[in-house]
């Protein structure tokens, strides 16, 4: 997949199984997000194919994807200041045909993140920076999605917060039998709560394997891990 | 005593229709983040789609839903059609921020010749369903008919349902979500470009009903080289901008706040300023208060 | 021997090219868009036959006079503009474009609708009889076209031209550089404005009257149109916008004329066409023939090195 001239993303073949958390992990420019935008319809891919569940969904719309269970929390501003916490919410819902099941939907989010009940009414823009990320996340559950792409939810948060996060995330994923893609600079909380590890470098896989082998593995901890 | 009053309901009636105006500028800012130069335009076409109308059925309120749809269909076709194509081809290069309003210029000029085309150099009236005569409050008559209520009336009620439209209604929130962010109104499972489509669509219909109600309330007659219709294409984009572009009331209370004013310079100061008045009004405004008059000062990003 | 007609449109060339430079000062190099330089174009007009008729100032004079008052019109609109952006500044010069022709109205001095003659006397005997007026009129406006482009073209390539530039870019980022936007702005609505008062002072000439249906709205708009034929941020195709524009006109009539149509379609094609143009050229030539011209070929020289 090509930014203009730059190719970002070359031949990543990528296979995930069913409800286990795959941490992507990898330096800046590695084409991390490239990929989660790829698999969310955001951008079109020049070269090769997107499979779900079976189906060819190459090129398709973001708005169709959702419809087919792919949920993308973006990098950065997930959230839209200018609405409030439970529109944020029901923006997630919002195609969902099901009204009562979308309102169990929004009760569920409550539970796994009592802060964002605390403030249903109040303007995303006065949330912290962690409470954001928590309403990003809750939007996306709110979609009822097989497949939830995270997009370095961690970036600009507090040590103690990223913690909380990741262990949601880690909760989500075994309660709600979620298929993650979580895609992290912070590399180290990522692999702790993965099941896969895929290193992208330059565009390229360049290892696959089970989280904690990777862990253990001494290239990548040279390169990534920091130690 | 009077003339005071007199002055300000001439100011409310017709501060009514610019916020009807407004109103249409403001719908078409929120879905799209455009300014539509040329939605006088669509209102005077729609306002002859009207009149077609009155001519074959006779009847005022067959008219005005007419026309209404017909601005509206008018409306999204042009999203469609014109606005897309603008986005693709003019995102970039030396007059990217400046080809939206070119364009719309553009537009209006094309519509305004076409509907001269077809229509114009005769004069055609379209005849006002209730009394244009005022009401008498104790022996003197006032500048306030039945058919000005009525024009209150509408624009007041048009505000709450589309203000209900906007905040309680599941649509209301995706149309907010498509202007404030689209791309994760997209990721939200948002048809964004539908939407956006309905916003101009709702625009081109409010817009059908300002010059409806502009005509009756006024001379009665159509024209696009009229007065009425010049103060329609300016009183628009003024109120809209006085009341701070991203709240309907704001269009109200910008159309209001610039029919009271303007009213207020003629009767009082000089009715030959009738042309300068929105020029001094708008820049006032704007060296005052750039945010106009309800605006956050971070919703002004054009 | 010229046919007059020929001659007459001659100096409207001139006319518009001088004033679609002054758009293309202020939009392209500056980035401020404005619908009201008709309305400016009336000032340095009006300055030029009232100074003319009622303190009997010499020619050349009052076509400086033009300058100045516009200018000072211009600086004023560009203080209050400075705080303005786009479709901010376009409406609001939109409304000084509708409401500035009608206060002629006002001062009996200014003629109201009839508007005041502007005459710029016959040529010197030295021409010869076969010098009509209107090659008068055509020279002096081409020479004043001629001069003004030179000026300009050196005004535009100087730090004034690049200051102006910069601020259009990326308004924030020149601040950080230490260029005082604000005042940028302001010098190049007064540039602009001046320049468009000799444009209009010229136009009255040819015409011989000013009035304020010289100056409608639709002019605004055909300069806008002009400035984005020429190419918006250059000046070395200006002659294209002003010849299309000058030309449009004839082109209606002889469209109506082939077509037999009705008077209300030939009264209005020529709108039609200047608005139609002026979107067909946004949406597809938005830089303007000459840049679309330069791009194409380095982007052929460049993949040519490969």
């Amino acid at each position: 997949m090509h930014h203009g001239a730059i190719c970002a993303i070359n031949q990543v073949s990528l296979a995930v199984p069913t409800g286990k958390l795959a941490a992507i992990i990898g330096s800046n420019g590695a084409g991390k997000t490239t990929l989660m935008r790829a698999l969310s319809g955001l951008n079109k891919p020049t070269h090769g194919n997107v499979n779900w569940m079976g189906q060819n969904i190459t090129g398709m719309k973001p708005e169709k994807l959702v419809r087919l269970g792919i949920s993308h929390v973006s990098e950065g501003k997930s959230v839209i200041p200018e609405l409030n916490v439970q529109e944020n919410l029901e923006l997630g819902a919002i195609w969902r045909r099901n009204k009562k099941e979308a309102t169990q939907s929004l009760e569920q989010v409550v539970t796994i993140f009592p802060r964002l009940g605390e403030r249903l009414q109040q303007r995303a823009d006065t949330l912290s920076g962690g409470e954001r990320q928590m309403l990003a996340i809750g939007r996306a559950i709110m979609a009822k999605p097989k497949l939830l792409l995270l997009d370095e939810p961690s970036l600009g948060l507090a040590p103690l917060v990223i913690e909380q996060i990741f262990q949601s995330i880690r909760d989500l994923t075994t309660s709600m039998r979620l298929t993650v893609l979580l895609v992290e600079q912070n590399a180290v909380g990522a692999l702790k709560i993965a099941d896969l590890g895929v290193v992208l470098n330059l565009g390229k896989v360049v290892a696959v394997n089970h989280a904690q082998a990777l862990m253990a593995d001494p290239a990548v901890r040279a390169a990534y891990l920091g130690y | 005593m009077f003339q005071f009053i007199n002055t300000l309901l001439i100011g409310i009636t017709s501060g009514a229709i610019y916020a009807l105006m407004a109103i249409a500028m403001v719908l078409v800012w929120r879905s799209t983040r455009v300014i539509n130069f040329a939605q006088a335009g669509m209102a005077l076409l729609s306002t002859y789609f009207g009149y077609e109308v009155m001519a074959n059925f006779n009847s005022f309120w067959i008219a005005l839903p007419v026309a209404m749809i017909g601005g509206a269909l008018f409306a999204a076709f042009i999203e469609v059609v014109f606005m897309r194509l603008l986005v693709k081809h003019s995102s970039s290069g030396p007059i990217a921020s400046v080809a939206p309003i070119i364009a719309t210029l553009g537009l209006l000029g094309v519509i305004r010749a076409v509907v001269s085309m077809i229509w114009g150099g005769q004069d055609l009236r379209i005849e006002a369903p209730l009394s244009n005569d005022g009401f008498t409050l104790a022996g003197e008559v006032l500048v306030f008919s039945p058919m000005k209520l009525l024009t209150l009336l509408t624009v007041l009620g048009l505000m709450i349902l589309l203000s209900i439209l906007f905040q309680k209604t599941n649509l209301g929130l995706a149309l907010r979500a498509s202007a404030y962010a689209p791309e994760i109104a997209r990721l939200s499972g948002i048809r964004v470009d539908a939407v956006r489509t309905l916003g101009w669509a709702l625009a081109g219909a409010a817009g059908a009903v300002a010059g409806m109600f502009q005509t009756v309330n006024g001379s009665g007659t159509i024209s696009p080289d009229s007065i009425e219709f010049s103060l329609l294409l300016l009183a628009g984009f003024i109120a809209a901008v006085i009341g701070g572009l991203e709240s309907l009331l704001g269009a109200v209370i910008g159309g209001m706040f610039l029919g009271i004013v303007i009213s207020f310079i003629l009767i009082y100061i000089n009715s030959g300023l009738f042309f300068i008045a929105p020029f001094i009004i708008l820049l006032v405004v704007l060296l005052i208060r750039p945010q106009g008059i309800i605006g956050t000062k971070a919703a002004r990003r054009a | 021997m010229v046919d007059e007609l020929r001659v007459y449109q001659g100096a409207l060339i001139a006319v518009y090219v001088i004033a679609i430079a002054s758009i293309i000062l202020l939009t392209g190099y500056s980035g401020q868009v404005s619908l009201g330089h008709g309305a400016l174009m009336a000032v340095g007009a009006y300055a030029a036959a009232v100074s003319r008729i009622e303190f009997g100032i010499p020619i050349v004079l009052t076509f400086f006079i033009a300058v100045l008052a516009a200018a000072i019109g211009g600086a004023l609109l560009g203080a209050a503009a400075a705080r303005l952006s786009g479709p901010y500044l376009a409406g609001t010069t939109l409304a000084l474009a509708i409401g500035l022709p009608s206060l002629a109205n006002q001062f009996s001095i200014l003629g109201g609708e009839q508007g005041i003659f502007f005459d710029v006397g016959f040529p010197p005997l030295s021409l010869g009889e076969d010098f009509t007026q209107y090659k008068w009129f055509f020279w002096i406006a081409a020479l004043a076209a001629l001069i003004s482009m030179w000026l300009l073209q050196n005004v535009l390539r100087s730090r004034y031209g690049r200051t102006w530039r910069a601020g259009r870019g990326n308004e924030v980022a020149a601040q950080l550089c230490g260029v005082n936007t604000a005042r940028s702005k302001i010098l190049a609505f007064t540039v602009s404005a001046g320049i468009a008062g000799l444009a209009g002072a010229l136009l009255s000439m040819t015409i011989g009257t000013v009035s304020p249906s010289a100056f409608p709205l639709a002019l605004s708009f055909s300069l806008l149109t002009g400035a984005v034929l020429s190419g918006i941020s250059t000046l070395s195709g200006v002659m294209i916008g002003a010849v299309i524009l000058v030309a449009i006109p004839e082109l209606a009539d002889v469209i109506a004329h082939r077509l037999g149509t009705s008077e209300s379609v030939t009264t209005n094609l020529p709108g039609l066409i200047v608005s139609g143009l002026l979107i067909l050229t946004v949406l597809f030539v938005p830089n303007g023939p000459v840049e679309q011209h330069r791009a194409r070929t380095a982007k052929h020289l460049a993949s040519k090195k490969i």
